[in-house]
């Protein structure tokens, strides 16, 4: 039976997601714009309690006529995804509420997105890979050009739907052209048309090629990363942060999913377009955010750079490469959001700052934030014994067994280049003369954000056992 | 097989063609109009591959709603309407030119109907069982059942649609004065009117 039960059960966090936001916004919609609070933090509940209904009880299987599938890998990538759209959720309220766009469609189509990134990383045909893909983008292109009476957000918005539907464009051709060659869109029949040797035609490859161009769009590995800078500086800075965590996140797990999956008897080609697009994204990252004076547009630089690094443990194409990947992705996501939950909570005289002078002599007037704000940069720069440093020794690692040496050696040599960025942040919070005071920031979910995350990134040297075993077991998953 | 190739190369190469057009014209008039032609070809091409559903879904969907809502677009641009009455004369050539080209493919379509489809090497391997039954039948039998999750998750995608053109665009003024008929309606008669006793030859 092609809708069994079996199927309601497999997908019952997705189909708990939706429902319960489908009941938010009948809410929001009934009682206007004072529902807003309530309605975003039961969005940010809803979005824990799905990520709770992911492992209890655990199960593995596919779904709907084998469109959806559920493993450890998409299991552990759909926790870290729900965790940072929650956070996100909640970090992004004193923001609204201060350049007035605090309404209540904010947090549902952050919630929307964050199902459309679940249903993209079960994917388990290039269907449901499209659909889950467009409703992520879509709503993400909305939330974009939230901040509507900011001509810097809309235009944001509409940049970053022009490109996204570009890429969408050319993985749509790609998907066309893996169909007519492999005889079928589900992941099965592909890898099954590949090994028998039916599809292992050029046109498969040139349709894989659009695909895993599409794909590195959405996670702006370097010869389309153009759109970066420009959405993160111009969206509003929550949803840069959640830009920065969730959406990659996803879209990686998607690409290692497809690569890893239904094209590893394709795993020659590809990984020569994986390695170059990893080296250029490392090296670009490194070097064009040394003269960033916006703390946004540096934050978009080094994602690109830290894309740059998860996609060559993807080239390594190993147990261990994979392992890497879900690895660092959670460092990453813990970094990310500690250094935005920061950002958000730099104002003076109740006016948000975003460039890099304004932070002189932070260290004096606010100690503890500064203090915070080390620890990441430290840990992004990738100096021992802090987890960034972790994150980077496994990729490494992965990539020296899988005899990549000179794509290792420049990920490092290019890690030392983007060191200087790092550094210079602290330098400039702690030995730069002191601009004017920067307001003392108000207890809340930020504060509280950024302290657990500089806690956890500090002190992960200590532990990384536990993470390195939920690593371990989601890239076995993919292997067995 | 001859008309039928035939008949393959004229469509694409007026869909092509007219697809460059939208991009070069200068007239966002001619692009849409253009856009029309290229959507009618690419339904012709449908058509020709023995895919009659999707070839009337362009028509329907592409042609019928999203071209005209471009029209309507483009003629809400500061473009005003006596130019537009003005210019009657200088678009009706092209406009014309359009329609011809149009009537004719749609006889070249009327001829080649049933004539079997076009293959292309390599490029067979998907379709060969669907084509036992008609594709608005074959697309029938599973839209519903095996690709109920994608059914779902594609009004879940039209859904974020209108949430985001509602918020991108509703905008609640707090000044604006809106008839509230009730109101109007319940309105007592000592607040609405006042009595004034205007003396003889003395106005108002």
């Amino acid at each position: 039976m092609i809708l069994g039960l079996e199927s309601w059960v497999l997908a019952r966090p997705e189909i708990f997601l939706a429902a319960a936001t489908g009941l938010l916004l009948i809410y929001g919609v009934v009682r206007g714009e004072v529902a807003t609070p309530f309605v975003s933090v039961m969005t940010s509940v809803v979005l824990l309690a799905t990520a709770v209904l992911l492992f209890m009880p655990y199960r593995e299987g596919t779904a709907f006529a084998s469109l959806f599938i559920v493993d450890r890998l998409t299991t552990t990538m759909k926790a870290l995804v729900l965790v940072g759209s929650a956070i996100a959720i909640l970090m992004s309220r004193a923001y609204f509420e201060q350049v007035k766009a605090w309404r209540f469609e904010y947090p549902l189509l952050v919630a929307l997105a964050t199902l459309g990134m679940m249903l993209m990383i079960s994917a388990n045909d290039l269907m449901s890979l499209y659909v889950g893909l467009e409703l992520q983008s879509l709503a993400l292109y909305v939330i974009a050009a939230f901040q509507r009476d900011s001509v810097r957000s809309t235009e944001a918005g509409v940049k970053y739907f022009v490109l996204g539907s570009v890429a969408s464009g050319m993985l749509l051709f790609g998907a066309s052209l893996i169909y007519g060659f492999c005889g079928g869109t589900a992941f099965v029949q592909i890898s099954r048309a590949l090994l028998d040797g039916r599809g292992a035609e050029i046109g498969t490859t040139i349709g894989l090629v659009f695909v895993v161009a599409g794909l590195a769009f959405k996670v702006s590995a370097v010869p389309f990363h153009m759109w970066t800078p420009d959405v993160y500086e111009g969206a509003p800075t929550p949803v840069t942060a959640l830009f920065a965590v969730a959406p990659k996140i996803a879209a990686m797990s998607l690409l290692v999913s497809v690569l890893m999956g239904p094209f590893k008897p394709l795993f020659g080609q590809w990984q020569q377009i994986i390695v170059v697009a990893s080296v250029l994204s490392m090296a670009l990252g490194a070097f064009a955010a040394l003269r960033q004076q916006n703390i946004k547009r540096l934050m978009a630089y080094s994602s690109i750079g830290n894309v740059g690094y998860v996609l060559l443990g993807l080239a390594s194409g190993s147990e261990k490469g994979i392992e890497a990947v879900v690895f660092y992705l959670a460092i990453y996501l813990v970094m990310t959001l500690g250094v935005f939950a920061t950002i958000l909570m730099m104002k003076r005289r109740d006016v948000m700052l975003e460039n890099i002078s304004d932070l002189a002599g932070l260290a004096r007037s606010q100690p503890m934030m500064a203090f915070a704000m080390l620890i990441f940069m430290f840990s992004l720069a990738g100096i021992p014994p802090l987890a960034g440093f972790w994150g980077k020794l496994y990729i490494f690692i992965a990539a020296v067994e899988a005899k990549l040496y000179i794509p290792a050696v420049l990920g490092v040599l290019a890690s030392v280049v983007a060191s200087y960025y790092y550094l210079r942040i602290v330098k400039v919070m702690y030995f730069d003369e002191p601009a004017e005071e920067i307001d003392r920031p108000v207890f809340g979910i930020n504060r509280a954000v950024a302290l657990v995350a500089a806690f956890l990134v500090a002190v992960f040297s200590l532990l990384p056992q536990p993470l390195s075993l939920i690593a371990a077991a989601a890239a076995k998953g993919l292997f067995s | 097989m001859l008309l039928q190739a035939l008949a393959f190369y004229v469509f694409a190469a007026v869909t092509v063609a007219s697809a460059a057009m939208v991009v070069v014209s200068r007239n966002p008039v001619y692009s849409v109009l253009f856009l029309i032609l290229a959507f009618f070809n690419a339904a012709a091409l449908f058509v020709l591959i023995g895919a009659e559903f999707i070839a009337m879904i362009l028509v329907i969907v592409y042609v019928g709603a999203v071209a005209v809502l471009f029209l309507f677009v483009v003629m809400m641009l500061d473009i005003n309407l006596t130019e537009m009455r003005e210019g009657f004369l200088k678009y009706l050539p092209v406009g014309a030119a359009i329609g011809v080209v149009l009537l004719a493919e749609i006889l070249l379509g009327l001829g080649v109907l049933g004539s079997g489809s076009v293959t292309i090497e390599g490029l067979d391997k998907a379709g060969a069982q669907v084509l036992a039954v008609d594709n608005t039948r074959a697309i029938g039998r599973v839209l519903y059942t095996q690709y109920f999750y994608l059914f779902q998750v594609a009004g879940i995608v039209l859904l974020v649609a209108m949430i985001g053109a509602i918020v991108l665009t509703l905008r609640s003024r707090p000044g604006v004065r809106r008839q509230k008929i009730s109101d109007q309606l319940y309105r007592p008669k000592d607040q609405a009117v006042t009595t004034v006793k205007v003396p003889t030859r003395g106005g108002v």
